[in-house]
């Protein structure tokens, strides 16, 4: 075998205090894309990017590579010397010129060759490159990948001079074929140690392979595959459970991923809790438990939480109970907190919690909480008559205005993440109307795009109310979001607003939504409040901000293609709940067989009638059908008058997937008008006339989507985009 | 990865309040840390001493460890909570430049007072620290012992809105609720803090009446007054300061004076805000305020020559050698 086709393996790991967990994944596979495409610009193996094994734990990024080739290929260069008749005299032989050229490649002159170049022959050399061994190329690369990871915020620790990381380096172990890569970070050299676990295992064992090296961290109370830890915590669980009474895991795999991220070794341990604190609702329990404590909580059969709980330790077990006890201890006194907030909360009621709101600054330009409370109810209450709700007009307006006022509370204090729900629950232990509760409850849905809209059309119209006040009121003051910038997620709240529009198909145009909420700043203005807000900005930004975020909705989370999308948002762009039937219906009909021919058509239209106008300038006027020839034009006008008729009853029963499959059946007549008939008649009346068709052709059947926008199957072969 | 100092046994049962302070005084004396006293000014956090504040700042080496009482107004609740004080005992440890052990070293401090880790689960969760009255802040971990935070591990970043070189880590240790760890009880005021005496005799009537005065009759109007004069009074040292250009005068110059007045109108800022007396807008434009003589005095601190004129030419036996 020889040097170049020798493949050994290649084991990286880098040994660092605790990452925090929720990044470790994100940190994992910007590592290994570092490594590809080092391997890459090195040439080495082109197999070997497939075959790059990573793994974590809180203390270690791992790269693995079973084989790796242990030399760069070598290449050929071919290095230009002197011109052939300067490098040779007239009796050919060498002169000075060629011997030196000879000397500098460290060749015979018999080694060297002519070659031809557009300026003439020249001698050349060709001179072979030896490939660089790869543990030169890994030294160099290492610490490049691993300094080279992003991460939100990092930090010095040897001081300005050393690097920069998540938390401190402490150990590097790098091995090729089992020897160490001579490379460092800051003051931390690669050596063949690795360390076990921090309370169970020895902090120093020498590695040789990666076989090894798994063995000797298991041994050693690591466990390197967060596959295997999640295994373990789940298997672990089911084996604490007790088989006849139903328990099982409430589902919560964001924090099972966490627990995973956590620990090197993970096991679970099963606690109890004092039953008396199932009087508080499951939502707070749920929270404490989960929020602080990272504790998975255990539900019945029916639903309902057990005053169990799962802490996972990072460790082997558990053997004196020492560590439940001091679990239970922690979490009694958290539960009987929470107990005591709940309980002292409810001495003042919502409505008197109003008043607090004013102590509360929602913006410091666009008042407190107070300010922005009765911005929403009125707000919600433009949306509910808009809609026609005008019987539920009172809960909506109450909850509303009362949707804020859990931010005075000492729970929503202490657990942030229940704002919201806590109102919600606080409003129902008032006795206030549950339409009301629920409202409140869930007025911060959606919190993700994944997430649900809020239940009740209340929640989502006080939701709307709460999202379209930010979005003016920040567009009012100039700060609407820039480039990825993004600081008060406005984004965000725009997206909430096409989720909860489409959830709950409210026919609320944004211009409407828009206006609406100006109206609303600008009476609050008139009262001498939001000085600085600004309305000229807010009815020039938000349009397009929302039809931004329409888009985002339609392509990214519904996942329409872009050119469907622009012919949609082409034709009309106020609607939503209508853009996504639009658009879900130019989906459907896009595959059919006269489809994408009659958006060729159309282009052609457009293209013609655009001509038209800058050459002959053209103005659509009357149709004149008596000057409609026999045959495809007169064949045409007729399809279309009774397509228009069609479509125009099929969009007002909404029905807009026929009413393109009817557009649709145009396609023959057209296609057999163009081959026929010549538009730009010379005679002005008959290409007016023609022209004045096209364009009635083109108005009518653009309301639902513009088919000039989509980009058909040929196009894009041809790269037109 | 350095190997971990083995623990010390502990002979007795019980773990009182003192023994605890005690053993951590033992433990960081051992390492080489100065033993301070608490700094006789109200802090919100033993991270605003002077001890810690100012000794991160510059590039000499320095290990300090000391109890500091730390006030928060706001966290009262009338001795009534079992868990909650308004004033609370931290064990602060300052290594700088931090050691490449310093996680290591802190496990054996919990051995040393009494904690035996073979039964115990400790995790080091992300928790950044920062200070935004003093410009300040860090990146660290809380540190979980069975469920429950016992410490704050930083490694400071910015002081006085000055990039920190070298690094200073900062151990920051909840005594209260390490000894009711250690004791097993459910209230801070039932810990034994000697083996007659409970934290709740010593302490409970402070908390009560400490949380009527912060919360009830503080007098707002005077408070602003003494809020005003301190921060007049630090904005002229600053302002005298800089007008200075005698090296000799710069360096008797009372820049620590100055320090002590921002920590007094921080004490005060802490009053206003439990007495509810500031208005959102209010409070960030009083914390910028605050901020901006910090980052003053932080910058005059630095300038200022030591007392042997440079920072290098200090006399050895003053530095610290490990």
């Amino acid at each position: 075998m020889s040097a170049e086709a020798k493949e050994l393996e290649f084991l990286l790991e880098v040994g660092v205090e605790e990452i925090p967990a929720w990044m470790i994944e994100g940190a994992l596979a910007d590592l290994k894309r570092a490594l590809q495409e080092g391997f890459a610009r090195f040439r080495l193996s082109s197999d070997a990017p497939a075959s790059l094994e990573m793994y974590a734990t809180p203390r270690r990024l791992i790269a693995y590579c079973p084989r790796l080739p242990a030399q760069q290929p070598s290449s050929i260069e071919t290095v230009q010397g002197p011109p052939q008749r300067v490098a040779f005299d007239a009796q050919g032989k060498p002169t000075a010129a060629a011997t030196a050229f000879a000397a500098k490649m460290g060749a015979k002159i018999d080694q060297l060759e002519a070659v031809s170049t557009p300026k003439g022959e020249y001698l050349a050399f060709r001179k072979k490159n030896p490939g660089r061994p790869t543990v030169d190329i890994l030294a160099e690369l290492i610490p490049q990948a691993v300094l080279g990871i992003p991460f939100p915020r990092t930090m010095y620790w040897e001081g300005k001079a050393g690097p920069r990381f998540i938390r401190p380096i402490r150990s590097l172990l790098a091995l090729y074929g089992g020897r160490v890569i001579p490379c460092s970070i800051g003051s931390v050299r690669a050596g063949s140690h690795t360390f076990g676990h921090r309370l169970l295992g020895k902090p120093r064992l020498a590695v040789r392979d990666f076989a090894g090296y798994q063995k000797a961290l298991r041994d050693n109370y690591v466990l390197i595959d967060p596959k295997e830890r999640r295994a373990r915590i789940l298997d672990g669980v089911r084996d604490l459970l007790p088989s006849d009474d139903g328990l099982r895991l409430k589902p919560n795999e964001e924090l099972l991923n966490t627990l995973v991220y956590l620990t090197e070794y993970p096991t679970p341990l099963l606690g109890e809790f004092d039953p008396s604190f199932l009087a508080l609702p499951d939502e707070v329990l749920v929270t404490v438990m989960k929020g602080h404590q990272k504790y998975l909580s255990l539900e019945r059969p029916d639903g309902t939480l057990a005053p169990r709980f799962v802490a996972v330790m990072n460790r082997d077990d558990d053997a004196t109970g020492t560590i439940r006890h001091g679990h239970e201890r922690v979490l009694r006194a958290r539960f009987s907190d929470a107990r005591f907030f709940w309980e002292t909360d409810g001495k003042i009621h919502l409505e008197l919690r109003l008043e607090l709101l004013r102590q509360v600054t929602f913006q410091s330009q666009l008042g407190s909480y107070f300010d922005k409370a009765d911005r929403m109810r009125r707000l919600a209450a433009a949306f509910a008559v808009r809609l026609g709700h005008t019987d539920k007009l009172e809960a909506i307006q109450s909850a509303a205005r009362l949707a804020k006022c859990d931010l005075t509370t000492e729970l929503v204090k202490e657990f942030t993440e229940l704002q919201g729900v806590v109102g919600g629950l606080y409003a129902r232990r008032e006795g206030l109307s549950e339409e009301i509760a629920t409202a409140i409850y869930d007025h911060y849905k959606p919190l993700t795009i994944e997430d649900a809209s809020p239940r009740t059309l209340a929640g989502a119209l006080v939701s709307l109310s709460d999202r379209m006040d930010t979005l003016a009121g920040y567009f009012g003051i100039g700060l609407a979001p820039s480039g990825s910038k993004d600081p008060f997620g406005l984004r965000r709240a725009g997206n909430g607003v096409i989720k909860i529009l489409v959830d709950h198909a409210l026919p609320l145009p944004l211009s409407c939504l828009i206006e609406d909420a100006a109206s609303v700043y600008q009476s609050a203005q008139a009262q001498g409040r939001v000085p600085d807000w600004v309305r000229e900005t807010v009815l020039s930004g938000l349009g397009p901000f929302l039809v931004e975020r329409l888009r985002y909705y339609l392509q990214d989370v519904r996942g329409f293609a872009y050119d469907e999308i622009n012919a949609v948002l082409a034709a009309g762009r106020d609607d939503m709940v209508d853009a996504l039937e639009r658009t879900a219906a130019v989906a459907q009909v896009r595959p059919t067989e006269n489809f994408e021919p009659l958006a060729v058509a159309f282009k052609r239209i457009k293209n013609i009638l655009g001509q038209a106008r800058r050459v002959h300038g053209f103005v659509a006027g009357g149709l004149d059908p008596s000057l409609f020839e026999p045959g495809p034009e007169a064949e045409l006008y007729e399809r279309y008058r009774a397509v228009a008729e069609l479509v125009s009853r099929q969009k007002q029963e909404g029905d807009y997937l026929a009413a393109l499959e009817a557009i649709a059946t145009l396609r023959p007549p057209v296609d057999r008008f163009f081959d026929a008939i010549l538009v730009m008649a010379p005679q002005e009346n008959l290409r007016q006339n023609r022209l004045t068709l096209l364009q009635s052709l083109l108005q009518e059947f653009s309301t639902i989507a513009d088919f000039s926008e989509i980009v058909t199957a040929e196009e894009k072969k041809a790269g037109v985009q | 990865m350095p190997t971990r100092k083995t623990a010390r046994k502990t002979k007795k049962s019980v773990t009182t309040f003192q023994d605890l302070i005690l053993g951590l005084g033992e433990f960081w004396a051992a390492q080489g840390c100065i033993l301070q006293q608490p700094y006789d000014l109200e802090v919100g956090a033993g991270t605003n001493c002077p001890e810690t504040f100012l000794r991160a700042l510059g590039p000499e080496p320095y290990r300090v460890a000391y109890v500091q009482p730390s006030r928060r107004p706001a966290d009262g609740r009338y001795g009534e909570n079992p868990n909650r004080l308004y004033k609370h005992l931290q064990w602060q440890v300052i290594l700088k430049p931090s050691p490449a052990e310093v996680q290591d070293t802190y496990l054996a401090s919990l051995e040393h007072v009494g904690i035996d880790l073979r039964h115990h689960d400790v995790k080091f969760e992300e928790d950044n620290w920062e200070n935004p009255t003093l410009g300040a802040w860090g990146i660290g971990w809380q540190v979980m012992l069975d469920g429950l935070e016992i410490t704050q591990f930083t490694y400071f970043q910015q002081c006085g809105g000055v990039d920190l070189d070298p690094i200073t880590v900062e151990l920051t240790y909840g005594l209260e609720r390490i000894a009711a760890f250690l004791q097993d009880t459910d209230s801070v005021y039932s810990v034994l803090w000697n083996e007659k005496t409970t934290y709740g005799q010593v302490r409970w009537q402070e908390e009560q009446q400490f949380s009527v005065y912060n919360f009830e009759m503080a007098d707002v109007a005077m408070l602003w007054k003494m809020f005003e004069l301190n921060e007049q009074e630090c904005r002229r040292l600053l302002d005298a300061y800089r007008k200075l250009e005698d090296p000799e005068a710069q360096a008797r110059f009372p820049v620590l004076a100055a320090y002590d007045l921002i920590l007094k109108c921080s004490h005060l800022f802490n009053l206003l805000d439990s007495r509810g007396a500031l208005s959102v807008t209010e409070r960030a434009a009083v914390i910028a305020r605050v901020r901006g003589l910090a980052c003053g005095v932080a910058a005059a601190y630095l300038d200022q020559p030591r007392p042997s004129n440079s920072f290098t030419s200090i006399p050895r036996e003053a530095t610290i050698e490990r």
